[in-house]
C-alpha cells in the first residue's frame, strides 16, 4: 500500500513536471496545450493519491473538460500557431525569479516541523465536503453564493467582450 | 521511502516555479494564461496536501473555490485575448501597448 502510493507519486510527479516544462519550452502552441492537458490529468492523479476523490473528478471535469477545450479554441481563433511562443526580453530575469522562489519555498518546507498526521482518512470525501461547505455555523454558504455571482459576471463579461459590433 | 507532506509541497513549489517562469518570460498571451493555470494547479496541490495531512477539509473547500475563480479568470482572459486579436491582429504582449505611455 505504502510503496504503491510512493511509486505512483513519483511517476505522476515526473509526468507532471515534464509536461509543465514542455508547456513552457515547446514552440508549437497547440502541442503545448496538449501537454497542458497531460499536466491537468496528472494533477488529478495526485488528488487521488491524497484521498480527494471529489476534487479529482472535478479537476478532470473542469480543467480537462472545460478550460483545456477553451484554451484550444482560443489558439485556433487567434491563429498565432505559425509564430510559435517566443520568449521575451526578460527571460533571464524570469528564470532567476522562478529559481529564487523555488529555493526559498524548498528551504522553508524542509526546515519547518509540520506536525503532519500520517494515517490515511479512508472514507470518501464527497458527503463530508458538502457538510463542510453548507453546514450552518462554520460553513461557506456566503462564499458559495459570491462564487455563483462571480461566474455569472464572468459569463456576461465574456459575452460582452467578444460580441460582434 | 514513504511519501510525506514535504514531497507534495515541494512538487507544488516546482510546478509553481515553472508556471511563474512561463508567465513572466513568454510573449504569447494564450501561453501566459496557460502558465497561470499551471500556477493555480500547483496551489491546489498544496491546499489538498495540507487538507490530507492535517485531517481538515477546509483545504479542499478552498481548492474548490480556487477552481471556480480559475474558470472565471480563464473565460474573461481568453475573451480579452480574442477581443484584442480582433482589433490589433496580434496576441504578442510586447506589441500590445495601448496602455503604455
Amino acid at each position: 500500500m505504502e510503496t504503491g502510493i510512493a511509486i505512483s507519486f513519483w511517476i505522476l510527479a515526473a509526468v507532471m513536471v515534464a509536461s509543465a516544462l514542455a508547456v513552457v519550452w515547446l514552440r508549437d502552441i497547440f502541442r503545448a496545450a496538449l501537454f497542458l492537458v497531460l499536466c491537468f490529468f496528472s494533477v488529478a492523479g495526485v488528488f487521488v493519491i491524497l484521498g480527494a476523490d471529489f476534487l479529482a473528478a472535478a479537476q478532470v471535469l473542469i480543467y480537462v473538460g472545460a478550460i483545456a477545450v477553451l484554451i484550444i479554441f482560443a489558439i485556433m481563433l487567434t491563429r498565432e500557431t505559425q509564430r510559435g511562443s517566443p520568449s521575451g526580453r526578460f527571460r533571464f530575469i524570469a528564470f532567476l525569479v522562478g529559481l529564487l522562489f523555488l529555493v526559498t519555498v524548498t528551504l522553508v518546507v524542509v526546515s519547518t516541523d509540520w506536525h503532519a498526521i500520517t494515517e490515511i482518512p479512508a472514507e470518501p470525501t464527497t458527503s463530508s465536503l458538502a457538510q463542510a461547505l453548507f453546514s450552518g455555523e462554520s460553513g461557506f454558504v456566503l462564499p458559495f453564493e459570491i462564487a455563483a455571482v462571480l461566474l455569472l459576471a464572468a459569463i456576461i463579461g465574456a459575452i460582452v467582450l467578444v460580441r460582434e459590433r | 521511502m514513504a511519501v510525506g507532506l514535504e514531497h507534495f509541497l515541494i512538487l507544488s513549489a516546482v510546478l509553481f516555479s515553472i508556471g511563474l517562469y512561463g508567465a513572466l518570460a513568454k510573449r504569447n498571451a494564450v501561453v501566459i494564461l496557460m502558465c497561470i493555470e499551471i500556477m493555480l494547479n500547483a496551489v491546489n496541490i498544496a491546499m489538498v496536501a495540507f487538507s490530507r495531512y492535517g485531517h481538515l477539509l477546509t483545504g479542499q473547500v478552498f481548492a474548490i473555490f480556487i477552481m471556480v475563480v480559475a474558470a472565471a479568470e480563464v473565460v474573461v482572459g481568453l475573451a480579452l485575448v480574442i477581443a484584442i486579436y480582433r482589433s490589433r491582429e496580434t496576441v504578442d504582449v510586447e506589441r500590445i501597448d495601448l496602455m503604455k505611455w
